[in-house]
């Protein structure tokens, strides 16, 4: 408890680091769910609506991948952005970069399967008017992911809340350092090895009101685009 | 339709715009070394005044030995510097570095309880750890391949103890870093084996307070090599050797030399000196 009141008076000193740590944070995960859902809405939307032999195998997985380990991933992407790996001569680890790829893939499976269950409930109900106005598949998944475009934000929340919580991947990816690749949960994770319990906790507490400010925006700007367009 | 299109778009060109820049900085290294130098704090007194001179930037990933090295090995970094001399001396003979030089030592320590129920509190470290083994208190090792896990080992097998065949729950290998393996002796009022840097910089204590300490067996010397250019075409050699030649110059040693936390002076510069006997 004494850790939890310190934690809350360091809050109100929080110097230019802290602040420069938090906006890393936030421009990572932000530019990875961003990448994601470009591909994963499209490819989770084309999921749900077309069939093919195989099909539950892949739904499956494509589910089962919403549970892969960050620290897994990290290994991997750390490998294939290795100088001695496939993509080395990219020279993205231990960068920016390289934490945004890690994201991005941890966001991809999470993101695609909320889109297909989203669309693919929807897609149930609106079928029959779909096919009298004759739309090929393209156009049937842009007229859906628009009609869906308030559910989905959540899909979207919800892969971003997975980003920026997440430290397994970006420690193996970004090699934590100081002032160029130390995110929030990086930097948590350090103060708790150095023993310094309040700087970690109220590192803990400034995350955690990101993610609130992050969510609380997304709503309003949902609200708000619901009265224009409802 | 369209509106909601050009503003998902401007989002995106706004995301986008504050996507961190893809590339490193051209004058920039990559230096993998230890948690024991970055977590000190030793590396936040030593790279402004050496980017100050010379405008290069270095970035720090700090991990154990056996791992800094293997980051060597992959050519994922241009320089690294550790401390395990038999480590060293093989990343050197594999032809994964070249330029090896001694840069200065810190010592290693041993924390346990104040009550000190081992009876281990003294200056010798092989004593130390036979009473330990002896009354079979709980000891947090490391376990992690670093630096200071293999000094470990070498000071149980110079104690005479087959800690592999030790048994018992006592021993306890967690696999992790210098920090946790302290919170962990904290949280169990365990014996462990820390660089006195670690330590220094350590809150989270506890009922832990140094027991051992002055053995001239606990010396432990840090090396800086440069990763192999030949083998690594991507090393970047000239910025890479500059930040060892500045190490080991009169204003990089003195720079070591100057750091304190409390009062004390955690690293000993000595480039160029006789060598400490591991």
């Amino acid at each position: 408890m004494q850790s939890l009141g310190d934690a809350f008076s360091m809050l109100g000193a929080l110097d230019h680091d802290v602040m420069a740590i938090a906006w890393l944070s936030l421009r990572v995960s932000l530019s990875a769910v961003l990448l994601g859902s470009l591909v994963a809405i499209p490819l989770g939307a084309l999921l749900a609506i077309v069939t093919f032999p195989g099909r539950p195998l892949v739904v499956a997985v494509v589910n089962a991948f919403m549970g892969l380990p960050p620290v897994l991933v990290g290994l991997i992407v750390y490998l294939l952005l290795s100088r001695s790996g496939p993509l080395g001569a990219l020279g993205l680890l231990f960068s920016p970069g390289a934490m945004i790829v890690a994201q991005t893939v941890l966001a991809i499976p999470l993101l695609a399967a909320l889109t297909r269950q989203i669309v693919e409930d929807a897609h149930r109900e609106l079928d029959e008017q779909l096919r009298s106005l004759r739309l090929d598949v393209w156009q049937r998944i842009r007229v859906l992911v628009f009609h869906l475009r308030f559910s989905l934000v959540v899909a979207v929340l919800a892969a971003f809340g997975r980003a920026i919580s997440e430290v397994g991947a970006v420690l193996v990816v970004g090699g934590n350092i100081d002032g160029y690749t130390r995110t929030m949960t990086t930097a948590i994770s350090l103060e708790t090895q150095k023993g310094d319990l309040p700087l970690a906790i109220a590192l803990g507490i400034l995350l955690i009101a990101i993610v609130l400010v992050v969510n609380g925006t997304a709503s309003a700007m949902r609200a708000y685009t619901m009265r224009l367009y409802p | 339709m369209a509106v909601l299109r050009r503003s998902l778009l401007a989002i995106g060109v706004a995301l986008l715009g504050m996507a961190p820049t893809l590339t490193p900085a051209a004058s920039s290294i990559t230096v993998a070394s230890t948690t024991s130098t970055e977590q000190s704090g030793l590396f936040g007194h030593l790279l402004p005044r050496f980017t100050g001179r010379t405008g290069i930037e270095v970035r720090v990933v700090a991990l154990g030995t056996g791992q800094a090295l293997d980051v060597g090995r992959r050519g994922d970094a241009d320089v690294v510097f550790v401390h395990d001399r038999a480590a060293e001396e093989k990343f050197v003979a594999e032809g994964h570095g070249v330029n090896r030089v001694e840069v200065m030592y810190n010592d290693f320590v041993i924390a346990g309880p104040k009550s000190d129920p081992a009876k281990a509190a003294g200056s010798d470290i092989l004593q130390a750890l036979q009473r330990i083994a002896a009354t079979e208190q709980p000891f947090i090792s490391r376990g992690d391949r670093s630096g200071t896990h293999a000094a470990e080992l070498r000071y149980w097998q110079a104690a005479g103890i087959d800690i592999a065949d030790a048994g018992g729950d006592w021993y306890r290998e967690i696999g992790q870093g210098m920090g946790p393996a302290l919170n962990m002796a904290s949280a169990s009022n365990a014996y462990v084996l820390s660089d006195r840097g670690t330590w220094l910089s350590f809150k989270n204590r506890g009922e832990l307070a140094i027991l051992v300490e002055g053995d001239r067996r606990l010396f432990n010397q840090y090396g800086v090599m440069l990763v192999n250019p030949e083998k690594h075409p991507d090393v970047q050699a000239t910025e890479g050797q500059a930040f060892i030649d500045w190490l080991v110059s009169d204003e990089g040693q003195q720079a070591i030399g100057d750091y304190r936390i409390d009062g004390q002076q955690l690293f000993f510069p000595n480039a160029g000196a006789t060598q400490i006997s591991q």
